[in-house]
């Protein structure tokens, strides 16, 4: 990406420090802001992490509900003004970057399994595996 | 390209245009010689080795390097002299409607229903199989005898100077000299464009 465009997104990014930090796989709860004509209330969509795509100013996620046996999927933009807050409820063990395979399952076998604890790093062996993202920063957001 | 959200919530897409700063290399007055007004304005640097020796010697009029690009700009509204800079925010403000003019991508040879917008056969009954996309006839019989000049066809396609006009212009960064159209402008990434107010 040429830096100048990236000078700019960096510039009119918003600051999403504040939203839990979440992965795929995670349950979340997203709320928004919806505007009908003249008045604006907010609406909270809760449901699966099943991927994270783009980057800059176009950076994605999409959450997957399924409600009255009816999958539904939002995508929200990253640097949608109309996101208030994103609270993670529940961490799950993945192994793949984008669930689509989700949308082929119903039932029990739609769930994911919860990532009950974190290892702890020996810092002997910091370094030597693959960094893993935690945090906002480490995942490349501006602000 | 790259997009921004404006005031209302609205994901708008936008092109991030380096606009400055031009070096004044040369003022026309309209008395004189010249017989109009306007400002010669170059941007960008290039070496003085890759300079002939006529454009050095108008570059060194004007005591700037020699500039990778020179336009003209008649009845430019700033008063500036031989030699000043010109920033992106004396020039632009935020919500102004401009043109750009820029050389399209170049799409090589092209059939007519991309280059000239034809409709193509449409029809996969009535005897059409193999000419979805062929021009159909291109004259007359005997009277003309002859295919007229300028008629619509297959060629070369893009690469060529394209205006577009009343683009609006979403923000300026005044510290970069970067301006931020609404919108596509003509050309690929990195190519030299004009923007007039």
């Amino acid at each position: 990406m040429s830096e100048l465009i990236q000078y700019v997104e960096q510039q009119t990014a918003r600051d999403i420090k504040g939203f839990d930090f979440f992965k795929t796989g995670d349950t979340i709860a997203v709320t928004y802001d919806i505007t009908e004509g003249s008045k604006t209330r907010q609406q909270v969509f809760r449901g699966d992490v099943i991927q994270i795509k783009g980057h800059g100013a176009t950076k994605t996620f999409t959450i997957r509900k399924v409600s009255h046996d009816v999958g539904v999927e939002r995508i929200f933009p990253f640097n949608c003004p109309a996101l208030v807050s994103i609270k993670n409820l529940k961490k799950g063990r993945v192994r793949r970057a984008r669930l689509y395979y989700l949308r082929d399952l119903s039932g029990k076998s739609a769930r994911i399994k919860e990532k009950k604890f974190t290892k702890k790093q020996d810092p002997a062996t910091k370094g030597k595996k693959r960094k893993l993202a935690w945090t906002w920063e480490e995942q490349g957001v501006y602000k | 390209m790259t997009s921004i959200y404006s005031a209302d919530g609205a994901n708008l897409a936008c092109t991030v245009v380096e606009m400055g700063p031009c070096t004044v290399t040369q003022v026309k007055k309209n008395e004189g010689k010249d017989g109009y007004d306007a400002l010669q304005l170059g941007f960008g640097d290039r070496r003085e080795k890759n300079t002939t020796k006529p454009l050095r010697g108008h570059f060194a009029k004007a005591d700037t390097a020699p500039k990778r690009k020179v336009a003209e700009f008649r009845d430019f509204d700033i008063n500036k002299e031989l030699g000043d800079t010109i920033t992106v925010d004396e020039v632009f403000v935020e919500g102004d409607a401009v043109s750009v003019v820029g050389t399209s991508k170049g799409k090589g040879f092209q059939g007519v229903v991309k280059r000239h917008n034809f409709g193509g056969v449409g029809q996969s009954t009535h005897g059409q199989h193999n000419r979805l996309r062929a021009p159909g006839a291109i004259g007359a019989c005997s009277d003309p005898a002859k295919v007229f000049k300028g008629l619509k066809m297959a060629g070369r396609t893009g690469g060529k100077r394209v205006t577009v006009d009343n683009l609006q212009v979403l923000k300026i960064f005044p510290e970069k000299n970067l301006l931020l159209i609404k919108g596509a402008i003509p050309g690929h990434k990195g190519s030299f464009v004009i923007v007039k107010k």
